[in-house]
């Protein structure tokens, strides 16, 4: 079984570019140069350089000695939420903007929901002095008002996205109207594993350095490359692609994705999309969709802002069609307190997305000898508010 | 030939209207319809709405809303069209996204499309070689024309790879735009409709995307066999005009 692309764009039966006639110029273009660009040594030095130096990378891979007791197995954290910007959202961000500055392109698009892609998108597009518009839906750009700020901080336009529901998938819709608009001058920062082929390859590819270090890291700490499990939380997927990448072709690996059950998966408040959705297309790609029975495309709910993704990237919808991962769904209470936990045992706070990986350990137990690797994809600074108001601090 | 193709034959400018069906009222369908033939309309796209329709503007998108909102489904819409042969002789084309045509069924829904008199389906997201492999014998089956678009970004190698897959006509949008976002066209537009023209290609073209009068209709013509509205017409109805809609074409036609 293969689980990377295919020639045509396609995971399995998922994937591929269903995309209007006007992008096709625009992905086109892409698909023919993005292995190739990402293949000049010239690029590889430029993005290794500034994932040491800016970024911070390697981000540390770090035994959670008081969590691994409590659970009585070996749990290592993967920690993303080190990276500049807080999450590893900045990977990818990386790695575009220098694939955009290498198609000549001088203008940068984005979508965000919570903002923590749109706060990267800005930090790259600061980087290389280039023009940054980003789109957040209308009720996105209330509730998360720091990063709205951020962004305009780093010099990016914050554009309302004042269609449909006003949230993350409208804010992706008016991005990809803008790209149909500006189509010669403008790439587009895709900030998940999802969108028309090559976006899930790409954004895959650029996220892959998660389990590249995590292969040499746990060498050095546990004298072997492959964990027994590795785990991470799944909106559209991208820090779950970039953490299993160097696994997915490991027999004695495996993969676990959580996703957000928000108030129970059968409560109609939840964004576990392997367990609600069934196949469809959205945003270019076929793929899991959350959908009414018609093919009108439904919204999710978590507490969590980058979860709340009504579809998941192709490569994902394929490894939960096949079964190569167990997917698994937390309930916001289930992770607000294990992220509470985290707090308390390893004196890390998580970011809610990144609480929903680690609350999987009271769902499912694990042998004492196992060694279990989490993502933890974000740190919680931007989450205070929502601790504050669940616990009542 | 289907009324479609038979139409493209005759010898005059075609004008085609898009109206998102289940707006401004769930059951307006059939009488902006039969409103539209009797005004002199050539061919009618009906829109079947959609939650995320990434290639139009905000006119056709808060007009799909809304009709979702009014409870539109693509069950009601066919059910609303069962018995439209029996007053409109017109072609008719249906307008819609991938995702709820896969979810109906494609085959399910081109069998129905043939069943009411539906002539041909313009679905944007569908990309023409996944519709070359997958879904063309099953269009052809049901006798039902699919319709692509191509901008003036596309190559002249794929719109002759377009042309060559087509069995009506060519959408040719205007610019590099989503619906409505334009007015009046340029030296630029004018040069790519005659560039275009002067392909001859094998299917006629229609020219879309920034017709709302008479000026803009009889530019787009001049080159192309006919010129669509839509975001002008939704604008109209939206101001619950129904009952002016010949006003409407006449001030295009003139």
């Amino acid at each position: 079984m293969n689980y990377n692309v295919n020639e045509k764009g396609y995971y399995g039966e998922f994937g591929g570019a269903f995309i209007p006639e006007m992008l096709y110029p625009n992905v086109e273009e892409l698909r023919q140069n993005y292995l190739k660009v990402m293949a000049e040594p010239s690029f590889q030095e430029e993005f290794n350089q500034l994932l040491k130096d800016y970024v911070g990378r390697p981000s540390p891979l770090y035994f959670a000695k008081r969590l691994s007791e409590k659970y009585n197995t070996k749990i290592y954290l993967k920690r993303e939420d080190l990276n500049h910007t807080g999450a590893h959202k900045i990977n990818n961000t990386i790695g575009q903007i220098l694939m955009a500055k290498r198609l000549g392109k001088t203008r940068i698009i984005a979508e965000t929901g919570a903002g923590q892609h749109g706060v990267a998108t800005a930090t790259v597009c600061a980087l290389m002095g280039l023009e940054c518009i980003v789109y957040m839906g209308e009720i996105d750009i209330a509730r998360q008002a720091p990063n709205v700020a951020r962004m305009k901080m780093l010099g990016a336009s914050v554009v309302p996205a004042k269609s449909g529901s006003r949230t993350l998938k409208d804010a992706t819709n008016e991005a990809i109207r803008d790209w149909i608009n500006n189509p010669v001058n403008t790439h587009y920062i895709i900030g998940s594993a999802i969108g028309p082929h090559p976006y899930p390859d790409m954004v895959t590819r650029f996220q892959a350095v998660i389990s590249e270090e995590i292969k040499w890291q746990l060498k050095e700490h546990e004298g072997r490359e492959n964990p027994d499990y590795v785990v991470a939380c799944i909106g559209g997927g991208s820090n779950a692609a970039g953490t299993y990448y160097h696994f997915l072709h490991e027999k004695d690996v495996n993969i676990i994705a959580v996703e957000a059950a928000g108030h129970g998966v059968d409560s109609g408040e939840s964004a576990a999309t392997s367990v609600l959705g069934n196949e469809g297309v959205i945003h270019g790609c076929k793929t899991l969709l959350m959908q009414t029975k018609d093919g009108q495309i439904t919204e999710p709910y978590s507490i969590s802002a980058g979860l709340d993704y009504p579809g998941v990237g192709p490569m994902h919808a394929h490894l939960c069609k096949t079964g190569r991962a167990e997917f698994m769904a937390i309930t916001d209470d289930d992770a607000m307190n294990a992220g509470l936990e985290l707090c308390k045992l390893e004196g890390i706070i998580p970011a809610i997305e990144s609480s929903h990986a680690l609350a999987i350990f009271e769902q499912k137990s694990f042998k004492p000898d196992d060694v279990v690797v989490v993502s933890l994809s974000g740190r919680g600074d931007k989450d205070l508010q929502n601790y504050i108001d669940y616990f009542k601090i | 030939m289907n009324r479609l193709q038979q139409k493209l034959q005759e010898d005059k400018k075609l004008l085609s209207i898009y109206f998102t069906a289940g707006y401004p009222s769930l059951n307006d369908t059939v009488s902006i319809i039969e409103d539209l033939e009797k005004s002199g309309v050539d061919l009618i796209e009906i829109g079947l709405p959609f939650s995320d329709p990434l290639a139009d503007g905000p006119t056709i998108q808060a007009s799909s809303t809304q009709a979702l909102k009014n409870g539109m489904t693509t069950e009601i819409l066919f059910n609303q069209l069962k018995d439209i042969r029996k007053t409109v002789n017109i072609p008719l084309i249906i307008m819609g996204y991938f995702n709820p045509m896969l979810q109906y069924g494609v085959e399910a829904f081109c069998k129905q499309c043939q069943e009411i008199g539906i002539d041909g389906l313009i679905i944007p997201d569908l990309p023409v070689d996944v519709y070359h492999d997958e879904y063309k014998a099953i269009f052809d089956k049901y006798g039902l024309v699919n319709v692509f678009l191509i901008t003036p970004q596309t190559s002249e190698e794929r719109i002759r790879y377009i042309d060559s897959i087509s069995n009506g006509f060519i959408y040719m949008v205007s610019s590099a735009s989503v619906t409505g976002s334009q007015s009046g066209f340029g030296n630029e537009q004018t040069a790519y409709f005659k560039r275009i023209a002067d392909m001859n290609l094998k299917n006629p073209q229609i020219v879309g995307f920034g017709i709302n009068n008479n000026e803009t209709f009889t530019q787009a013509t001049t080159y192309a066999k006919g010129a669509i509205i839509g975001s002008a017409f939704i604008k109209h109805v939206s101001s619950e005009k129904l009952d002016t809609i010949g006003d409407f074409v006449n001030g295009i036609l003139q």
